[in-house]
């Protein structure tokens, strides 16, 4: 089979200090994404295990592979978890769920977790949309736009890119600084033209670099003109898979002339983070009514 | 009087020559990466096909994405343009042409004279193109004229959810692997790209007589998509690709005779 270029690592991380048979709130997030599914158990509100991996054509499995591979070595199972949240595309289709919450309200809720109460604006950059979320100190969404209907400007689009110059997808970002000076952005929005701009820039003379470089900075503006259209408000922050391509995020900062906050937390699980703390709070609320 | 009318487009150069308002001549070439080398070429054969030397031609019009780098072209015109006067000269009671080529789609409402009132282009988006087709094709592993075919014999409506030609793919290989016919998902396809042209014609509006032109109108399945969609008969050119650069070829015997 041939190398699949797009095709990014899949992880899965626990932390050994903490005890999840203490006596905490053992809260679970699934998010799942249309690309991407991601997996966080909480213990009292401390980030206790995580999982990120590809989704299937299947939902239902990707949402419980995903959590089981968040489990993997912590000898929890799911039965254990008191209350989980499912988010994401795929929300509707976590069959161990107890309630359903959009990716919007728990990508906010997320990074305000991540990064404090001062985070104002959350770019989420998925597979397959983009979103601009405005939030208040508490992690509530006050405003959002998004894009879900064209490629340009998501991961996807990015995987094509990837593929089509065959370049890693973890070394895109990196590779489109290794030029000699930035050249112009493509001009194609749709990344079906994109692609045979690119294809005309190679036989140019263009080297890969150069062409990532172009596309990059195409796909940054592109979100930048939905992060206008919102209004941007700081803190700032990036989250989703993208956010771990600086080919884009610096370029991004750069025409927004604003550094987006760091976070010592994966930003690709946000969603599922912010599901797993909504998850802590309706288990309490459940308890407190009954 | 000898005119001829060149249409640059993304992916062919099409050169028609006119000897007094006959067609003498028609070629069609791929593009490629060297439009000018191609147009070269083109007009090379087109000039043996007419039996013609290339400077018997009094005048030349260009037209098309790459009109800008024609040479020998003596006035250039724009594809709007060229798809209304191409669309008069095949078809008098036009109103309505909607040209979908391999990355533009058009609709263009015109008068008698084969004079442009308005119109409506696609040009930012596959979704609403012949590449649209292409991909989704590449997709199902078919033969392009394979795909316009099979999506007839399906009278089934799968609605598509995915406008975007990247996200429509992977819904596309979904659907094979939730098992559904083939062709249900070739109507799909063309329903989808059919709806997508008609809603950009409704901004214009659509009169009657509505002809269709360019590439995509080779596809039956496209054609018939598009029957359902408007819910009214249309016409559908001979030879559709070739109807902008005959445009060209007559806003050049156009100009030439006003001289």
């Amino acid at each position: 089979m041939a190398k699949e270029f797009w095709r990014w690592k899949e992880y899965n991380w626990h932390d050994e200090n903490i005890d999840p048979r203490a006596g905490g709130v053992i809260s679970g997030g699934a998010d799942v994404g249309s690309v991407s599914s991601q997996a966080v158990v909480m213990v009292d509100g401390k980030l206790y295990a995580f999982s990120s991996m590809r989704t299937g054509s299947d939902s239902p499995n990707s949402a419980l592979d995903s959590m089981n591979w968040a489990l993997e070595g912590t000898g929890l199972k799911i039965e254990d978890l008191h209350y989980v949240v499912g988010t994401g595309y795929g929300r509707v289709n976590v069959p161990f769920a107890n309630r359903a919450i959009t990716e919007i309200a728990c990508h906010a809720r997320g990074a305000n977790f991540m990064c404090g109460p001062s985070v104002r604006t959350i770019l989420d950059m998925g597979g397959q949309d983009c979103k601009a979320i405005r939030c208040d100190n508490r992690g509530k969404v006050t405003n959002f736009l998004m894009n879900d209907k064209c490629a340009a400007g998501t991961g996807r689009g990015m995987e094509v890119f990837a593929d089509l110059l065959s370049v890693s997808i973890e070394d895109v970002g990196d590779l489109s600084f290794d030029i000699d000076e930035e050249p112009p952005p493509v001009s194609s929005t749709c990344v079906v033209f994109a692609k045979s701009e690119a294809a005309g820039l190679l036989r140019q003379g263009w080297d890969k670099n150069k062409v990532l470089a172009a596309y990059s900075s195409a796909m940054a503006h592109r979100v930048v003109t939905l992060l206008e259209r919102l209004g941007i408000e700081k803190e700032f922050v990036i989250t989703g898979g993208i956010a771990k391509n600086r080919g884009v995020v610096e370029r991004l900062e750069k025409e927004l002339g604003l550094k987006g906050l760091q976070s010592d937390y994966d930003t690709q699980i946000a969603g599922a983070l912010g599901a797993a703390l909504f998850g802590k709070v309706l288990y309490e609320k459940q308890q407190a009514g009954k | 009087m000898i005119t001829a009318g060149m249409d640059l487009g993304s992916k062919f150069i099409k050169i028609v020559i006119l000897k007094d308002g006959e067609i003498i001549a028609r070629v069609k070439m791929l593009s490629g990466f060297e439009q000018e080398v191609t147009a070269n070429d083109a007009m090379k054969e087109a000039c043996e096909q007419a039996g013609i030397e290339s400077d018997a031609i009094d005048r030349i019009v260009a037209t098309g994405v790459g009109r800008s780098i024609a040479p020998f072209a003596h006035n250039k015109l724009t594809e709007v343009g060229a798809a209304a006067r191409g669309a008069i000269a095949r078809l008098p009671e036009t109103r309505t042409v909607i040209d979908v080529g391999a990355e533009e789609g058009r609709a263009i409402l015109i008068t008698p004279e084969g004079k442009v009132r308005d119109f409506a282009i696609n040009e930012k988006c596959a979704a609403g193109s012949g590449t649209f087709t292409e991909t989704m094709a590449r997709a199902l592993e078919l033969e392009l004229a394979e795909f316009g075919q099979l999506s007839l014999k399906s009278d089934k409506v799968i609605p598509m959810n995915a406008q975007c030609a990247v996200f429509a793919e992977s819904e596309v290989v979904s659907l094979l692997h939730a098992k559904t016919p083939k062709h249900d998902i070739a109507r799909a396809v063309h329903d989808a790209i059919a709806s997508r042209i008609v809603s950009m014609a409704r901004r214009v509006s659509v009169e009657k007589e509505v002809l269709l032109v360019g590439g995509m109108a080779y596809n039956v399945g496209f054609v018939a998509s598009m029957k359902r969609t408007l819910e009214m008969e249309i016409h559908v050119a001979d030879e559709p690709d070739y109807v902008p650069a005959e445009g060209a070829a007559w806003t050049a015997y156009d100009k030439a005779s006003a001289i």
